[in-house]
């Protein structure tokens, strides 16, 4: 077959053959001042004022619907029996899949060392924690008196009640708050240096005052970045196994529980690879139109593109092979109920749904992902992510519904539609989320500065310097 | 408390990280020891040429998290055993595998937290106010494409003539004085 030679590429790195991680011919002056000039001009782009009108117009929708829920209570919901967990586990799931790409990308590629990352990790933890607050939503409205959700927490109440530590349910209050936690810490950890900057390079009074008051005195001393970057590994190090232990944890809560389509073993894996597909396809939905908006092309390049596409391949080849092993084990384990379960997912009522995510999670993606021409089509990506999230939301509500509402009994089967009000909850934390970001890509340094920086040619040290002390080559 | 008056010591700009390097190294091996380097990103050789190798921080992460697994293992036990013991389908009271899950997530929140403010707290941050603030070139530089190395007025063989002519011998952009 005849390829082209990639040489002939002019987006191609001519010394390492590779698409450059950021365009030739930036300084540490120019980077600084593309990225903190983003967030301290006095020119806001109109298009941000009117994004920010709609997503809050959009996240009205969850304001009206949690008001209407908080008076009347979970009956305006579809949940019923024997369908009992409906929308607001299915989106609470998929919100904090979303947000485990983030995650993925500041914590495990800093400890494998993927430079590209430095360009999309602030954003993709702010997405970390703006999908999170969305997610922790359902699970605290869910519960019929969110007000009193403290009792999920173990502390000396005077009825001398506590939580129930067998339970996934109380595991779950556990991790998903830890994630928020440590999200949120890595998070402002990660600014410090860079309200460093900002404070630095800001002009108007109140935004020294509010960078300065963030920055906590960071001046960028030696000692200081040495203990910083101790804590930014050690931070990494941590997260990542928290990351994983949290769609482990959620998956747990279907797979302890005894129901056909449920109870299984292969879940764990197979809900954080399906976490870490769809938050790469989400990265994509936000990146794609950021770097077009505000012209960081050169930070943002298609090989960011297409390393996360690559890593949606892969981490969907992963899922692939989970929806194999379910329908696979269905007919081993020889159990009645389990291979009626998977007739029904695929051939009942609802097989729409099962066939929809086969499409939108296998059979698109996997099948165009392969080709690089594709992998940096900014269009397609665009829109590939999209089909990817609607997949992976399907895949949670064909898991929820599915299972539930043809269970062992056929006496009481009955069947799951969800209301308005599940849709306006729903949609309303879409706004709420594209909200959030808004106001993040407007207030906060949305690619980490000092990271960048490090990422230039100029960092180089020339042992001996310009006239070559001998007593420096002998002591680094 | 040193009176706060007087100098805080003596400020060299440079445009590479090189240079800054060199002169880091070269006043080591001259025999300063208060000194630091301000840098925009973070530069290891300077550490080297400081030689700052080791930090606490990575004890006092293992510290939290050892005290994260120890407090929740102890509480699950301690609440489901002693003070609020439910039968759960049979089961033991003591469902240490169940408590593992609880204990394995405070480890990290406690770790993760003991690196971040131990961090924060090793650095002696948040400190809001520093002489190095006061230099005009320090501010529009450090953070942002410039490197600098500040020899302290508390070294003992600090003089602000003779270190001002030795930091001159590397070429430096500016040397300027430090005001407390």
């Amino acid at each position: 077959m005849a390829t082209k030679s990639p040489i002939d590429d002019p987006r191609l790195d001519s010394r390492t053959g590779e698409y450059a991680v950021i365009a030739p011919g930036h300084t540490f002056k120019s980077v600084t001042q593309k990225i903190a000039g983003l967030v301290l001009t006095s020119n806001t782009p109109l298009g941000w004022f009117g994004g920010l009108t709609v997503a809050g117009g959009v996240a009205t929708l969850v304001i009206i619907a949690l008001t209407w829920l908080f008076l009347k209570g979970v009956g305006i919901w579809g949940v019923t029996i024997p369908g009992a967990w409906g929308f607001a586990i299915i989106n609470f799931v998929w919100w904090i899949g979303i947000g485990h790409a983030g995650t993925l990308i500041s914590a495990i590629l800093l400890l494998f060392k993927q430079t590209w990352r430095n360009s999309i990790n602030r954003f993709a933890e702010a997405m970390t924690i703006f999908a999170v607050v969305c997610a922790g939503t359902f699970p605290l409205i869910h519960v019929g008196r969110p007000w009193l959700g403290y009792w999920l927490f173990p502390y000396p109440s005077t009825m001398n009640v506590w939580p129930q530590f067998r339970s996934p349910l109380a595991w779950d209050v556990f991790a998903v708050s830890t994630y928020a936690t440590i999200s949120i810490v890595f998070w402002y950890i990660g600014m410090i240096p860079d309200f460093g900057t900002l404070r630095d390079r800001a002009v108007m009074p109140f935004a020294k005052y509010m960078y300065g008051m963030l920055a906590l005195g960071w001046r960028g001393s030696t000692r200081h970045w040495i203990r910083y970057e101790s804590a930014s590994l050690l931070l990494a190090g941590l997260a990542t196994p928290l990351v994983l232990s949290v769609h482990t944890v959620i998956s747990f809560d279907f797979a302890v529980a005894a129901m056909a389509g449920w109870h299984t073993t292969i879940f764990p894996p197979y809900f954080v690879a399906g976490a870490i597909y769809s938050g790469f396809a989400m990265v994509l939905t936000l990146a794609i139109p950021i770097r077009k908006f505000y012209h960081l092309e050169d930070l943002i390049t298609l090989r960011h593109l297409d390393n996360m596409a690559k890593v949606m391949l892969g981490t969907g080849c992963i899922v692939g092979y989970g929806y194999c092993m379910e329908v696979f084990m269905s007919w081993y384990s020889a159990s009645h109920w389990e291979f009626f379960m998977m007739w029904n997912r695929m051939f009942g009522p609802m097989g729409w749904a099962y066939w929809c995510l086969i499409l939108s999670n296998l059979a698109i993606p996997l099948t165009t992902l392969w080709s690089r021409k594709l992998r940096v089509n900014v269009v397609y990506l665009f829109i590939l992510s999209f089909i990817v999230n609607t997949g992976m939301w399907l895949e949670r509500f064909v898991i929820v519904v599915t299972s539930l509402y043809r269970e062992y009994l056929p006496s009481s089967w009955g069947t799951y539609r969800a209301t308005k009000w599940d849709y306006m909850t729903f949609i309303g934390t879409w706004g709420l989320f594209t909200f959030l970001f808004l106001l993040f890509v407007r207030f906060l340094p949305m690619i980490p500065i000092s990271e960048i920086r490090m990422m230039l040619p100029q960092t180089k040290i020339r042992p001996g310097g310009a006239d070559a002390e001998t007593v420096v080559e002998e002591t680094i | 408390m040193t009176p706060r008056e007087g100098i805080y010591g003596l400020l060299a700009e440079f445009n590479t990280p090189t240079d800054l390097v060199r002169a880091t190294e070269q006043a080591h091996q001259a025999g300063f020891r208060r000194m630091e380097c301000y840098t925009p990103y973070p530069v290891e050789e300077a550490a080297v040429a400081l030689r700052f190798h080791k930090t606490r921080v990575p004890l006092v992460c293992l510290l939290g998290g050892v005290m994260g697994v120890t407090t929740a293992f102890l509480m699950e036990t301690w609440i489901s055993v002693w003070s609020y013991p439910l039968n759960i389908a049979g089961r033991p009271l003591f469902s240490w595998p169940a408590f593992i899950i609880p204990a394995y997530e405070w480890t990290i929140l406690f770790a993760g937290l003991s690196a971040a403010f131990g961090m924060l707290a090793l650095n002696g941050l948040p400190q809001l106010y520093h002489p190095l603030f006061n230099v005009p070139n320090f501010r529009d530089g450090a953070s942002t494409d410039k490197f600098f190395l500040c020899l302290e007025a508390e070294d003992p063989r600090f003089s602000i003539l003779e270190t001002r002519a030795f930091l001159e011998n590397f070429a430096p952009v500016s040397v300027v004085e430090v005001e407390l």
